[in-house]
């Protein structure tokens, strides 16, 4: 709807404001939401968050009529519209000029805008935000590809727009967390757990850290809390990239969640690690040089592991393969991983 | 600081979707081409320097849930790496100084935490 400028104002406000909050304390919730906001700008069709079949005028209507108008729909413009052309917009500005002028029998051609300025249906809101910004109008008449006039769009509009747009998300992450965090308490057994398995094929560095962001993922579906699905997931990543870069034939990431507990392993046949001591040590690395030249095989992987796990075994024979074991647990947070020093 | 003051004052290009970066708030950054290095020093919502431009550091950043990733001396990635960054909501941007100039920039800035 087309309400008067005071809505546009106060949501104007209600932006900035959260805006200033964002300052104060950024979480990671917090900037989640915003980016998913200014997303939205550069997702949502105009046409989505518009008002269809607004109001409409003639050119030759007197502007006693356009009072009338405004104050039985309480709306503020209203597009002007000859043969099913736009040729200009009336707004509550000039239907005050022509009261101060005491002049409300003529026309409302000698009081209306008639340089309209326009958004198309089909764009982003972002360009009518853009647009709004650059004049200052309050609202813009919206034309489909043909140049018909199919709506009318305020800065109100947008706001409703995105906001039920996010409602629809948060509804449905929250459909779909709710089945996943709900999935153990619903299933009755002695020993509940879920097993993961990615397969990981060697020297495939164009897919390298999927099953990674997947298991991280996962574990956030699930219900894990930030940090520990982070720790998983470098964990995860530092294993999946071992695969790629050392295995002959590449491998297996197989991760067990229980209720209390999260075990990542992997398992591959070889070549083996002939020195497990040797291999933990900071900067040691077997990685040849093109696999070092982007940047991995810098000697910190396994120390990595060892850092975001609670418990970790890795158990290799030569020519035979390598099993390493993660255990990270659910609650408490290992204290020794401290992100925010 | 926020990414957008970043972004102009060293006339970052921009490789991923653009989007509002007035509303990022950067704080701490890390620099390095060894990825489990980054891995282990790097902390979240910062900004990565870098001269990688391989896909892997869309997986890294992914991961760090990285603010932003700086790509020095015009080591353009490839349009897949781009479209992936696109996909996991990492923001690439490029420029042709090396790393020492845009970590010096940086800290003139105020971008100090580590």
């Amino acid at each position: 709807m087309v309400k008067d400028g005071d809505d546009g104002l106060m949501e104007e406000r209600q932006i900035s404001d959260t805006r200033l909050q964002v300052e104060r304390s950024i979480t990671d919730e917090t900037i989640g939401q915003i980016t998913r906001v200014e997303e939205l700008f550069y997702e949502l069709k105009i046409a989505d968050s518009m008002t269809r079949d607004p109001k409409v005028v003639t050119p030759e209507v007197p502007m006693r009529a356009v009072l009338e108008l405004f104050r039985q729909t309480r709306i503020s413009g209203a597009p002007v519209v000859d043969q099913s052309v736009l040729v200009g917009i009336i707004s509550i500005e000039d239907l005050i000029r022509a009261l101060v002028q005491g002049d409300l029998d003529v026309p409302l051609k000698h009081y209306m805008t008639s340089k309209v300025i326009t958004v198309q249906a089909q764009s982003p809101v972002i360009e009518a935000l853009k647009t709004f910004a650059q004049t200052r109008v309050g609202r813009l008449p919206v034309l489909d590809e043909n140049g018909q006039l199919v709506g009318i769009i305020t800065k109100g509009d947008i706001t409703r727009g995105v906001l039920k747009a996010l409602q629809r998300e948060i509804q449905l992450e929250e459909l779909k967390r709710y089945r996943a965090s709900h999935l153990f308490e619903d299933i009755v057994s002695d020993r509940t757990s879920l097993v993961l398995r990615y397969y990981i094929k060697p020297r495939d560095f164009a897919h390298g850290g999927q099953a990674s962001h997947h298991i991280k993922r996962a574990l956030l579906r699930l219900g894990a809390s930030p940090q520990v699905a982070r720790r998983c997931g470098i964990a995860a990543y530092e294993a999946e990239m071992n695969l790629i870069i050392h295995t002959t034939n590449g491998g297996v990431i197989r991760v067990g969640i229980e209720p209390t507990d999260i075990l990542i392993e992997t398992f591959d046949d070889g070549p083996g690690i002939p020195d497990i001591q040797l291999a933990m040590t900071p900067g040691y690395s077997t990685a040849p040089e093109e696999v070092r030249e982007m940047g991995f095989g810098a000697g910190m992987g396994l120390k990595n592991i060892e850092r975001c796990a609670d418990s970790m075994q890795l158990e290799s024979t030569p020519g035979k393969g390598t099993h390493l074991t993660v255990r990270i647990y659910l609650h408490p947070p290992k204290e020794s991983l401290q992100e925010h020093k | 600081m926020t990414l957008q003051e970043i972004v102009a004052q060293l006339n970052l290009t921009c490789l991923t979707k653009p989007r509002d970066f007035s509303a990022v708030e950067i704080r701490n950054g890390y620099a390095s081409d060894l990825l489990s290095c980054v891995m282990a020093g790097a902390r979240h919502h910062g900004v990565w320097v870098t001269l990688q431009s391989h896909s892997n550091i869309v997986a890294v950043a992914a991961l760090l849930e990285l603010s932003a990733v700086i790509i020095t001396e015009n080591s353009r990635p490839e349009q897949e790496t781009i479209d992936k960054a696109d996909e996991e909501g990492v923001n690439l941007f490029l420029t042709d100084k090396p790393t020492f100039w845009v970590v010096g920039k940086l800290w003139e800035m105020g971008v100090r935490d580590s």
